[in-house]
């Protein structure tokens, strides 16, 4: 029985979870948004954890809060059950970079030696920071980081990349001048919000759009990924050209969550089991 | 200028010029209900210019709290007008309720009862929040 307490709306994330148990055999439960729920009375997330991990077997959460998951995590730690990220705030999103790397290995077969461009919103892009951090315990990955400057990945992600072995960076402005080298695009949403004036906002929303034309530029075989939703960053003509990957991405997505909730539960899927004792070369 | 000194007591010196109080705050020292006398703006031939805390009185001190906001003061336990003992802050690799985060999305503002846990950014004077990773500020 799996538990999907979702504080805030995410229909895909949501739906993958719920669809994921469902075809291992098992049942889903939850709330989606906090207004039916006890927690609009004002309960810990500590106390609604503790209370659903007497009825569940594992837990999929997501939270606005950064670290929420980690406040999960421990208060389900007691009555044994897993708790899974299903992002916390502007922090992590873990499964979706497990969907990330599941579709970049996929499209360019290894996760290492790869050059990789992540476009747009890299402050508070949570999947940004969560792919990041994991491609860095694999090495040998150089990181072409597009936003304007006001978005730029923060200075603890920055770290880890310089930590890690083989790993480098260049930040840029343009998408245009660097297109050509990657092997990965990652594109993100600019979020209307994040900015400080609409003509900032509209000046630079324009700068990351991808279409037909901008992927002229780009090499034959990359790979354009792209959390999703999207809303103009990525062209609906760029859909039908085969380095189009964000509906792989989401199929893919169900698929590791599957994985990943047989594992946590001791009852791991037959082909993904020998994936666990590969280890990353740039293990720190 | 002359301060008293103590008989019995604790005192801290090289506090980095200024950040007596704050040094006090993070140390959960209450100027208000401690009898103590500050040193502030001091000339130092190491540093240029320090502050000294001077309390009386068995006041214990936190190293690790000590090492996060002043690495470089030393504490000196006073017997009877003579130092006794010397110590030096200890930088801890996990601090407890010392710091507090500041990230305003971060949980430990809202979920209670939570501790706020800070663990030490490896080769670095630095800490981050162990829920949300945010370095602290000081
Ligand atoms: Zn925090």
């Amino acid at each position: 029985m799996l538990a999907t307490l979702f504080y805030e709306p995410s229909t895909r994330t949501r739906l993958s979870f719920e669809t994921g148990m469902i075809r291992l055999g098992g049942n889903a439960v939850g709330f989606a948004g906090t207004g039916q729920s006890s927690v609009s009375k004002g309960e810990s997330i500590a106390d609604t954890v503790r209370t659903v991990a007497a009825y569940a077997d594992v837990i999929a959460i997501r939270h606005p809060k950064e670290g929420a998951a980690l406040v999960a995590a421990r208060a389900a730690e007691r009555a044994g059950v897993p708790v899974i990220n299903a992002g916390d705030g502007g922090h992590m999103h873990p499964t979706q970079t497990l969907a990330d790397l599941a579709t970049i290995r996929q499209r360019c077969g290894r996760l290492t030696d790869l050059t990789v461009g992540l476009c747009g919103d890299l402050m508070f892009g949570r999947t940004v920071h969560s792919l990041i951090e994991t491609l860095c315990r694999w090495g040998n990955i150089h990181f072409v980081l597009v936003s304007p400057p006001e978005l730029r990945v923060p200075q603890y992600v920055l770290d880890r990349i310089d930590k890690a072995s083989g790993c480098s960076y260049e930040q840029v402005r343009d998408l245009a001048g660097v297109i050509g080298s990657l092997d990965v695009l990652y594109m993100t949403r600019v979020q209307k919000e994040r900015f400080f004036s609409e003509d900032e906002y509209v000046r630079l929303r324009d700068t990351y759009v991808l279409d037909r034309a901008r992927l002229a530029a780009a090499r034959p075989d990359m790979a354009v990924l792209h959390p999703l939703p999207r809303v103009n960053e990525i062209a609906t003509d760029v859909d039908a050209d085969p380095r189009a990957a964000y509906f792989d991405q989401v199929a893919n997505g169900m698929l590791v969550r599957m994985a990943l909730m047989a594992a946590v539960l001791d009852d791991p899927l037959p082909g993904y089991g020998d994936e666990k004792r590969q280890t990353p070369a740039g293990e720190q | 200028m002359e301060v008293s000194s103590i008989r019995n007591g604790v005192i801290i010196d090289h506090v980095p010029a200024g950040t007596a109080l704050e040094v006090l705050a993070y140390l959960d020292i209450d100027p208000a209900s401690t009898r103590l006398a500050l040193v502030m703006n001091a000339p130092s031939t190491r540093y240029g210019t320090k502050d000294i805390i001077k309390m009386e009185g068995d006041v214990p001190v936190d190293l690790e709290a000590l090492a996060i906001v002043a690495p470089r003061a030393t504490v000196a336990i006073v017997e009877n007008g003579v130092i006794t003992g010397k110590h030096a802050p200890t930088l801890p690799d996990r601090v407890v309720n010392v710091i507090r985060c500041v990230n305003p999305r971060c949980v430990t503002g809202s979920e209670r009862g939570l501790d706020h846990v800070f663990y030490r950014v490896p080769g670095r004077h630095a800490f981050r929040c162990e829920y949300c990773d945010e370095e602290a500020l000081r």
